[in-house]
């Protein structure tokens, strides 16, 4: 089986109510792509469009999006996994050209979900958990996040300090991202003060400022075989090994609260793939949809113990100039979440470290990197690793 | 022809239900006579919470109704302060998970409990619980 490249990334600004249409959406990131490439759209043999429904209207959005962005008549397929949705786009991506059945494949992630009010959206996001047996409780993702932060805190005795220091390190990245939803400098003081916003309560423990934003956004991923890649791109970035699991939806089948299962078990396989250690990741992607999620994946990753997240964020090695970068670009706390697109976004910003082509964000000759992206409350665990060589 | 009219007694069990039928609507019936029940296979002997129809190890549809009962332990917990839609007016509630051994339940803390005094692996218990809209869900009290 030949390798597998990633040979173009793309993204739209992520923003709050994006004046246009998904398939316009969809549009910008996939040019960037395009572009980014240096190939023409004839040139893909398939596409898959990432994204969760329930938000836009739109039914078979891949049909529309396909016609819109010249991919007819190649074939289209339509795949989601919550807030994973384009990670998964991605493995299918690579085991349709790992096949040999496609040699250029468009992984297009997108989701607009300012269409809806912010209640509508929490209550669309809570039936992403267990709606026959949870959801008339009155759930909603903030709350299940909470209930990990709630036994994490009570376990490794991690501190309401620690996850506000993941906000401030997301804002300081966050800044310098032109593409990012939130761009305000954000500090400890503000969790402290009952006057700021950023200390609202959402779901004991998490305030507003742990919590990441509703965004517009689209993503766009072109795969190519490795004979493609090595005809069409400067600097192919290969994929070198893929991890998914799956755990139950319901909180009642898990074995932990303190940890998320599925996102230890794709790490491993990923790791076992591509033959490497946590040790050697020099950069990394984690899905950072609330500030304990993102202490959560360093210890699922292996970057800490368990329970050793919190001596990683007070010891600002997960900066960019410590021993493991994590979320450099701001990371989903600063970028916004918008829920399909936001795998794709990770891997663009790994793609551009391995080429070193990330800007003020650039971390000093990363060779391997890492996206650990989630969907639900740790239903779906994807985790990929990329390389330049 | 008559039409078998849909048994939808699923749709009164928590604040709003999303689901209106369901091959375990006795759930319902035991909620109103007080009682809290998880099933039991009668082919390999699993327990689940939730309920189910169908048993997922041996894949038998042979289940009996047990009662969750005795003390469970507090495994998590969160207060909400800010609800989704058609939940506007519990807020604040509290959503909780008990660890009973053999299996789990998802529920909300008793409304009257002090969170001062809630405190992660303390037992509590499982106890049916009438909502103001007239609805049926169930609460953990302090044992």
């Amino acid at each position: 089986m030949g390798k597998v490249a990633i040979i173009g990334v793309g993204q739209s600004k992520f923003v709050r109510n994006y004046p246009g249409s998904i398939r316009e959406l969809a549009f910008e990131g996939f040019k960037e792509a395009i572009a980014d490439a240096g190939i023409v759209t004839k040139e893909i043999d398939a596409s898959i469009l990432c994204s969760a429904p329930e938000y836009d209207k739109q039914r078979s959005p891949s049909a529309v999006v396909a016609e819109y962005l010249g991919l007819n008549p190649q074939p289209t397929f339509y795949v989601e996994s919550l807030c994973s949705s384009s990670s998964t786009g991605l493995k299918m991506a690579y085991a349709m050209v790992a096949s040999g059945a496609h040699d250029v494949v468009a992984v297009i992630g997108l989701q607009k979900m300012s269409e809806i009010s912010s209640a509508e959206s929490q209550e669309r996001m809570g039936r992403g958990a267990d709606i026959q047996w949870e959801s008339p409780f009155g759930t909603m993702m903030p709350a299940y996040y909470a209930m990990h932060a709630q036994a994490h805190m009570e376990k490794y005795g991690t501190t309401l300090e620690d996850l506000a220091a993941v906000r401030v390190k997301a804002s300081t990245y966050g800044q310098l991202n032109e593409r990012a939803v939130f761009r305000k400098p954000v500090t400890h003081d503000m969790f402290t003060d009952p006057k700021n916003m950023m200390s609202g309560p959402v779901s004991s423990p998490l305030r507003v400022g742990d919590c990441c934003a509703n965004a517009d956004g689209s993503s766009c991923l072109i795969v190519a075989s490795e004979e493609k890649a090595k005809s069409f791109c400067r600097k192919p970035v290969w994929i070198l090994g893929l991890g998914a699991a799956s755990a139950s939806v319901n909180l009642t089948g898990r074995d932990r609260l303190h940890g998320l299962k599925a996102a230890e078990q794709a790490a491993r396989q990923a790791y076992a793939m591509a033959g490497v250690g946590p040790k050697n990741i020099d950069v990394a992607e984690v899905h950072d949809c609330f500030t304990i999620a993102e202490l959560l994946a360093y210890e699922a990753l292996g970057f800490a113990d368990p329970g050793g997240a919190k001596e990683l964020i007070r010891g600002k090695e997960t900066y960019k100039e410590g021993s493991i970068p994590v979320n450099v670009d701001g990371g989903l706390l600063s970028k916004g979440h918008p829920i399909g697109a936001t795998g794709g976004s990770q891997v663009r910003t790994i793609v551009l470290q391995l080429r070193g082509e990330a800007g003020d964000i650039q971390v000093k000759d990363p060779a391997i990197g890492l996206v650990h992206n989630i969907g639900g409350v740790g239903i779906y665990g994807n985790v990929t690793i990329l390389g330049n060589e | 022809m008559s039409e078998k009219k849909e048994d939808v007694r699923f749709g009164k069990f928590g604040t709003v239900s999303f689901t209106r039928t369901t091959r375990v609507n006795n759930f319902i019936d035991h909620l109103e006579s007080g009682k809290v029940m998880f099933t039991h296979c009668n082919t390999c002997g699993t327990k689940f919470f939730p309920p189910r129809a169908d048993c997922a190890v041996c894949l038998s549809s042979s289940m009996d109704w047990r009662e969750v009962s005795g003390n469970g332990k507090l495994v998590s917990y969160s207060q909400l302060q800010y609800a989704p839609v058609g939940f506007e007016a519990d807020v604040p509630y509290s959503i909780a998970l008990l660890d009973y051994g053999d299996y789990q339940v998802f529920g909300r803390l008793d409304k009257g409990l002090d969170l001062a005094e809630v405190k992660i692996g303390m037992p509590m218990s499982t106890v049916v619980n009438q909502l103001p809209n007239g609805q049926l869900n169930y609460i953990f009290k302090k044992a």
